[in-house]
């Protein structure tokens, strides 16, 4: 007969916690940036396909990083989630803090359950405001803490130095193009040595206050990233 | 924590997705206890005429804003063309609750769609999930509350505006020039018939809906006309390799002063050469 040894929970919860982080880490870095007119999300994504950046609701962006299967898993039940409530009620009635509050339950639960293994991801939702003061950024890691960010963030990947040169070179009410430029050098400083990250295996989309449209959510092509990098 | 529903693998089909949840907001649950009756409700709001046609590189939808309950007029700024996607829009005649509601749910498929595939559906595919919502409410509409829905698209493969038109049992038909649903239909299309040609452009469409629009307030009761003394229009919706746009109250205004000061002279509008 196999006898089962005891494990502590504090033992538990850190192997499973260094297991998501072990798996997070292994993937490229994904950043939010505010600027003046709307919220940009910047990937490092040579894949035009699989997406790591999509539009939830009309106010509302969400980007991920880790395994690919387990957050379009997550995007999906967000997608639904805030449909219906918008069909239900109305869609002012969709906030990013309800969208960030089930995701925060999900990952948490699975995360402290003994028979599922934990999720490898992180998110970022971000919702944007009126104006720059109410726009909101909600960092959800794989155990269900939620972050509330200002300015900007990164995930997933070698997140100490991309952090690091963030902190040195942002300032508040950049133009997009000058925040591109600071995401795209950001995610170059994730090695020792520096590197050039080129636009086309840059995935960014933007949640624009100046769109006309109900959904301010917009996928910016390569040429047009291109192009506001001065390339 | 997300329900199981919301994180299994599944459709891209937000009805399908709102069947299986929450079966009691999709339109029609309830309504297997709606009382036997046949003929026309009393209470119930209708909409009336609306009217569409293509022009090169894009398609008009025009609707008048007169909403009926029987003999009494209910609303008389009503909307009855709705954006539901960048390119496309849908004009509703009929009962109006059930044709709202139609709407928004469609509105909320083909966005459903476009955010979950990351690509937006065909414009047949569009006109095929509006047949498949229109042949859910046939039992109502064998009970008189029939929706009956217009549908136009600018399809941006092949470049150019289309029209679809669909009876109550969900049967699908494109019109190529111009299309009218709802009361005054008959004369609208008799009238469109006549001013109608595929060479004209997107502001002479715009005018030649009008001028249907109209003719079919000029003989139908239910439908309504410039309100001169209110200014309320016709609502008139433009679709392009640009996406859709509303016109503005002041752009349809000038339009529509246009056609009624002509009317002032000659009462029964423009009229068509003989041979």
């Amino acid at each position: 007969m196999t006898q089962q040894f005891y494990v502590s929970p504090e033992q538990l919860m850190k192997d499973r916690a260094d297991f998501a982080r072990k798996g997070i880490a292994r993937g490229r870095s994904v950043t939010v940036v505010q600027y003046a007119d709307g919220i940009a999300f910047v990937a490092e994504n040579p894949s035009q396909a699989l997406h790591k950046i999509s539009e939830i609701y009309d106010r509302i962006g969400f980007a991920a990083v880790g395994r690919y299967n387990e957050f379009e898993n997550l995007r999906i039940a967000g997608v639904r989630l805030a449909d219906l409530r918008g069909y239900s009620y109305d869609r002012r009635d969709v906030t990013g803090r309800s969208l960030a509050n089930a995701y925060a339950q999900t990952l948490g639960t699975i995360f402290s359950s003994g028979g599922e293994k934990p999720y490898e991801v992180e998110l970022f939702v971000a919702e944007l405001g009126a104006d720059p003061e109410a726009d909101q950024i909600y960092r959800l890691t794989y155990d269900g803490s939620v972050a509330d960010v200002r300015g900007w963030a990164v995930m997933g990947g070698t997140t100490e130095s991309v952090e690091q040169w963030f902190t040195d070179h942002y300032t508040a009410g950049l133009d997009l193009g000058a925040a591109l430029r600071l995401a795209q050098s950001a995610l170059g400083h994730d090695d020792a040595a520096p590197r050039e990250v080129p636009a086309t295996s840059l995935e960014v989309a933007v949640l624009d206050r100046t769109r006309s449209q109900l959904r301010k959510f917009k996928r910016l092509p390569d040429a047009v990233v291109a192009e506001l990098l001065g390339e | 924590m997300l329900p199981d529903a919301f994180r299994s693998a599944g459709s891209a089909s937000f009805s399908e997705f709102l069947t299986q949840h929450a079966p009691d907001q999709m339109p029609g649950a309830g309504r297997e206890r709606t009382p036997e009756h046949t003929g026309a409700v009393d209470g119930v709001t209708h909409g009336t005429t609306i009217v569409a046609a293509t022009f090169p590189g894009g398609v008009v939808m025009a609707g008048d804003r007169r909403a009926t309950m029987g003999n009494v007029i209910a609303q008389r700024d009503i909307q009855k063309v709705f954006q539901t996607d960048e390119y496309s829009c849908v004009g509703i005649a009929g009962t109006a609750g059930l044709a709202v509601e139609m709407t928004r749910l469609f509105q909320v498929e083909l966005e459903h769609y476009e955010k979950i595939e990351g690509t937006v559906l065909s414009t047949e595919g569009k006109a095929n999930r509006l047949a498949t919502l229109i042949r859910g409410n046939l039992g109502m509409a064998m009970q008189g509350l029939a929706v009956v829905p217009l549908f136009a698209a600018y399809d941006l493969d092949l470049g150019v505006g289309r029209i679809f038109a669909f009876d109550v049992t969900g049967n699908r038909n494109e019109e190529r020039t111009f299309h009218s649903v709802g009361s005054g239909s008959l004369f609208a299309r008799g009238s469109l018939k006549k001013l109608y040609r595929d060479d004209l452009s997107e502001r002479d469409t715009v005018t030649a809906a009008v001028q249907a629009l109209y003719d079919a307030a000029d003989d139908d009761s239910a439908t309504g006309g410039p309100d001169l003394a209110r200014r309320i229009f016709p609502m008139v919706a433009v679709i392009t390799a640009d996406g859709f746009r509303a016109y503005s109250d002041d752009e349809t205004a000038a339009i529509a002063d246009q056609v009624v000061a002509a009317r002032l002279t000659a009462p029964d509008g423009p009229s068509a050469p003989l041979i």
